[in-house]
Formats: C-alpha cells, structure tokens, sequence
C-alpha cells in the first residue's frame, strides 16, 4: 500500500505526529508512522490530501515547500536578510558569511533593512505568485536581534496578509521571545538542534553571549541546551509547528543525532531535518581549519534512517541561502536586487494571487490522483527478491521522469525495492551540460554525486556520458520519460530483477557517494 | 578611555550595536563605529566591555590607541 504520499514527508504522518502536540511534553509521544515494520514509512498512508488530517493543520502545511514536498513543487519561499547579528559562535560558521544553520556556509546575502526588505517581498510575490512563504533566517539568528525581524514581519502582515512567515534561529534567545512570536502569528519556527548532551555541544559551540557575558565550553551549551528545550515545549504548548534542523558531523554528533531526534520527537517536534556538515578549509570556519570533514552520502543516510521512527524526516532540504528567492532549488535572487526593486512598480494584487494558488491545488489535486492510480497498476509488477537499490532521477518537477541527463543541477534519489520507491534525498551536481553541449571534464563529479546509485532515470541522455556511467557501473535509463518517478523506478526495477533472474546481469553493490561542498548559488 | 572598531575586521553584523549601555556605536555605510566620547569601556555597568563580548571576531574591538 505504499504511495505517492510515502515517498516523500507524507502528509499523512505529519498528522499523526500531531497528535503528539496534544499530549503533555512528557508523554510517551505518538510514534508517526513506521515504527512497526522495518522498512519506516513504508507503513503511512496512502493519502495525502486534508480529509484525514485536522483543517489547521492541513492549512499550514499544505503551501508551505519546506514542510510539504507536494507543495515544494508548486509552491515558492523567499528569506530575506534582515538579521545580521548573532548571539552565539558555532565552530562550523564564519561570520563573515551567512549563518550556516540555514544557508549553506560561504555565501553572503545582500542585508536589508525592515523597510527595504518589506518592499523586496511584495515585489517578488506580485511577480511570482506561488510565492507564499517569508522565512527569516538570519545572515545571523533571526532572534537575536528581534527588533528588526518583528519589524519585517508586522509591516508584511500589514501589506501582504496571506503570506506565511517563518524564521529560523539556534534557540538561545527564544523562550524570551515565544509571546511576541505568537503576536505576529508565525506559525512555522525552525530551530537548529545539533545535540542534547552539553558535552557533545561543547565541541560544536565555542561560545555564547548570555546574561551580559560571554559563556564558553560546557556551561555555554548547558544554557544553550536548556533554551532550546524549553523554547520547543513552549512553541509545542503553543501549536506554533517546528522544525529541528540538526548538522551531521562525523566524529561529533553523529550517533548522538539520534538521540537528538527522540528528545525534540518527545517535546512535539514537527519535523526533523538532518543535514550534512559543509566544511571548506576556504570558508574559513574552526571546522574548515581543523579539517573536520563533512559526511558521505552513506553516512548521511544511515543516520536519517536511523531516525525514520522518530520525529518526521524532511529528506528535500538544500540547505538554500538566507536571501533565496524562487522554488526550493532554484534561487532568482538576481532578479531582485536592492536596485532593480527600487525601480519596480509594485501593485499587490490579492485577487489574482488567489486565482493562481486555486488553479494550483486543481493541479496538485489532479496529479496526486493520477499518481496514485498509475501507481496502483504498477504495485504487483516487481519480484520480491530482497534486493534494495537507489535510483537517481532527473526530473524538473511534477513529479516525473522529464529532464535532460545534461541539464540536471540536482538528482532526486529514491530507494527501490519491491513494490516500493521511496524518496531518500537530493544530490546536487554541477552542471554537466551548458548551452545544449556536454562539457566531458564536469562528468566525474556527476559520478561521485550518485555513485551510490544503480540507475540513472532521465528524459534523455547523450552517447559520452552514457558511456561513462556504463563503465561506472551507473545504468543510464531513458525510456520511461514523462512517466511518474515511482512508477518509473517500480517498472525500471522489475526489469533489473528480471535480468538478474535470468542471469543477464550479476546484482553488485554500489559504492558511497560525496555530498557536494559549496554554496547552493546556482540560477541555472 | 574608550575601545574602538577595526573597521578591517568588522563584518557589519550589528550585534555590537544594541548590546551598548552608552548607545555609543552607531552605523556608517555598513560599518558600525564607537562614539569616544560615549564609550566608557562599560565600566560601572558591566564586568567586561559588551561589544567585545558579542562580536565574533576577534580583536576586532580594542582598546583607542592613546
Ligand atoms: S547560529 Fe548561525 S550565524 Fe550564529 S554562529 Fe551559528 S551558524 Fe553562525
Ligand atoms: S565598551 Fe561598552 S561602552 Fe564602549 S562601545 Fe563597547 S559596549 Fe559601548
Ligand atoms: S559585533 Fe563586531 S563585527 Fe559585528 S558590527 Fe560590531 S564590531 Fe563589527
């Protein structure tokens, strides 16, 4: 009965998980789904729309493409940079960049002012619609300097009503600020978890500033642990969604992260996003330095999985920039400069945004139908054989099989077994074809990117690198174009199975693969 | 008797600026600077100077060269 809705964070568990917010923060809390069985998620539901799941919920997750992956396809997020300062020092950021919690390390946003930033949203949500969600995340902690994050938030609300806000922040400063959090209705607060145990947090945080001093070593990650305990139980009391992010870093944290997930599970934690630790000794950080290196794909993995009981799992995340404008894995920041905005006309148009969002969820509706039916026919196809692979797809959105081997900056990879393909994450890769030509010297590292992979599922491929990933051992895989990704890889599975069957070709395991280092600018 | 900003080190980042209990520093182009005549090095108010507390760079707020 594995759907559509399994493959990515279902809906469906989201509601069950919320269930848990009801509950005392003490209380054994609701599982989600997939504790039972072995394969995790394979147990959720087969549905994703709101019938099942209470209506508030369902409204505050639905738009949102950091919480939902369906609406991550339709739907558009902008963060602007309203808030430089920050109140604490992790060993895996340097401030002269972005706060790494929620960009990628190396990248620096232009900073706005509240006003400037106010005016920058409306612009880009007259132009684009399906732009529904405002996140503050930093260039610093959105929370230590609130003045200018409230401010941003209270002229938004005035001007543009139906857009979301959000922020991100490490959580020192929030219990103190939950009510003025509540005031402005922000109803998604993510919070960047990296440990509940001060000594492990000893290693990652250098320093706070708390109480007028500043604390170092194990007291600092005391107080910072208390405070982001205490700050989830008060959002959790309060029915504001969270979402932990926590950074992977091996040697570190990276058995502890389980932990982590049961503890932020416990006080009603929304979502759990387990990302990997990017470390360039050019960034400049004290990991960057000291060569503390980030995790493989394999690793990065086995710790998600690990954690599949637990708080939800948000596989989709791309560790987007503070100033990231568009869908989740395009950036259209370019198109709105500081400069280009003061010169726009800006009418906020309500209505015809309103118009666009209902056209978009006939389309969701429709083609979340449509999968579930070509799915249904597809169920029985594949061979029970305990073999367990993973796929990487090209695919522009939509869910299907529709883009060009040389025109994918990111993969989609999915775990397929038997009459199961469940999305497990994206790989990001440069750019291996520029203006309709492939450029030979950018394949290996398309190689390395999915070198865990067994197949390759794209639209359409050219005769060299269809060639190299064969001698990769990567099977290139072209013919189920524009058909849905789970449907592609249930069918392109079956058929694996069967030559493995009948001996045509020999079932190896596939290596680890590198997780792309650097940040995610790209606007191809 | 006053610290002031290497304007080198300083990422703009503001954090310095609230903390401030003379409201001594203030913002030019980016850069955030101290007022000499404001800033007492926080004596009679803080233990250690609030600026230098907050900003995560090193030695980037020292003492005014006399
Ligand atoms: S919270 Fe963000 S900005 Fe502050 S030190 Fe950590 S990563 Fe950097
Ligand atoms: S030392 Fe104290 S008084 Fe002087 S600028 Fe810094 S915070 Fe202000
Ligand atoms: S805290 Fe330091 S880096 Fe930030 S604005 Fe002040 S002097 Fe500059």
């Amino acid at each position: 009965m594995q759907s559509a809705a399994a493959s990515y964070v279902s809906l469906d568990a989201l509601k069950s998980n919320r269930n848990a917010l009801a509950e005392p923060v003490d209380a054994p809390a609701h599982a989600g789904c997939g504790t039972s069985g072995g394969e995790g998620k394979a147990s959720c539901g087969t549905s994703d729309g709101p019938d099942d799941m209470p209506a508030d919920v369902w409204n505050k997750v639905k738009n949102h493409p950091c919480y939902s992956e369906e609406a991550h396809h339709h739907y558009a997020r902008m963060h602007v940079a309203v808030a430089p300062a920050c109140n604490i020092q992790c060993n895996y950021c340097n401030r002269k960049y972005d706060c790494s919690n929620e960009s990628r390390p190396g990248v620096v946003s232009q900073k706005l002012t509240p006003e400037q930033a106010v005016k920058k949203v409306v612009a880009v949500a007259s132009e684009i619609p399906q732009m529904t969600v405002l996140g503050i995340a930093g260039p610093g902690d959105s929370l230590a300097s609130p003045k200018k994050t409230f401010e941003t938030f209270r002229m938004l609300q005035e001007q543009a009503p139906d857009i979301k806000l959000c922020l991100s922040t490490n959580g020192l400063a929030l219990p103190g600020l939950v009510d003025e959090i509540c005031k402005y209705n922000i109803d998604h607060v993510t919070i960047t978890i990296n440990m509940v145990d001060p000594e492990v947090g000893a290693k990652i945080y250098p320093w706070i500033f708390w109480d007028h001093r500043r604390v170092t070593g194990v007291e600092a990650a005391t107080i910072l642990h208390q405070q982001q305990m205490l700050g989830l139980e008060m959002l959790t009391a309060r029915g504001v969604l969270t979402k932990i992010n926590s950074v992977l870093i091996p040697g570190i944290n990276d058995e502890h992260l389980i932990e982590v997930n049961r503890e932020v599970k416990k006080r009603g934690a929304f979502l759990h996003n387990i990302m990997p630790l990017i470390s360039e000794a050019e960034h400049g950080t004290v990991f960057g330095l000291t060569g503390q290196r980030g995790p493989t794909a394999q690793e990065l993995k086995a710790v998600q999985d690990a954690c599949m009981g637990g708080a939800n799992l948000m596989r989709h995340c791309r560790q987007c920039r503070a100033d990231a404008v568009g869908l989740l894995g395009e950036d259209r920041s370019e198109e709105f400069t500081l400069d280009k905005i003061e010169e726009m006309e800006v009418v906020y148009d309500l209505d015809r945004r309103r118009s666009y969002q209902d056209r978009v969820e006939a389309e969701r509706q429709a083609q979340h139908a449509a999968k579930v039916e070509a799915l249904a026919a597809t169920q029985d196809a594949g061979a029970a054989d305990g073999i367990k692979v993973l796929v990487a797809v090209a695919t522009t959105g939509g869910g299907r099989v529709n883009q060009h081997f040389g025109h994918a900056d990111e993969f989609q990879i999915f775990e397929v077994s038997a009459g199961e393909a469940l999305f497990v994450g994206h790989r990001r890769v440069d750019l291996f074809c520029q203006g309709g030509y492939g450029e030979d010297e950018k394949l290996p590292s398309i190689v390395t990117a999915i070198n865990d992979c067994h197949a390759v599922l794209v639209s359409k491929i050219g005769a060299c690198p269809r060639d190299e990933l064969k001698a990769a051992g990567i099977e290139p895989v072209d013919n189920y174009v524009d058909e849905f990704i789970e449907k592609a890889a249930l069918s392109w599975f079956a058929d694996y199975t069967g030559r493995v069957a009948r001996g045509e070709t020999v079932h190896q395991a596939r290596g680890d693969a590198s997780i792309r280092q650097g940040a995610f600018t790209a606007a191809a | 008797m006053s610290l002031k900003i290497i304007a080198d080190l300083c990422t703009g980042c503001s954090a310095c600026e609230p903390e401030c209990p003379n409201e001594a520093i203030s913002e030019k182009k980016n850069l955030f600077i101290i007022d000499p005549d404001k800033c007492t090095e926080c004596e009679g108010d803080y233990d250690t100077p609030q600026c230098v507390a907050v900003c995560p760079v090193d030695h980037c707020i020292l003492p005014l060269a006399a």
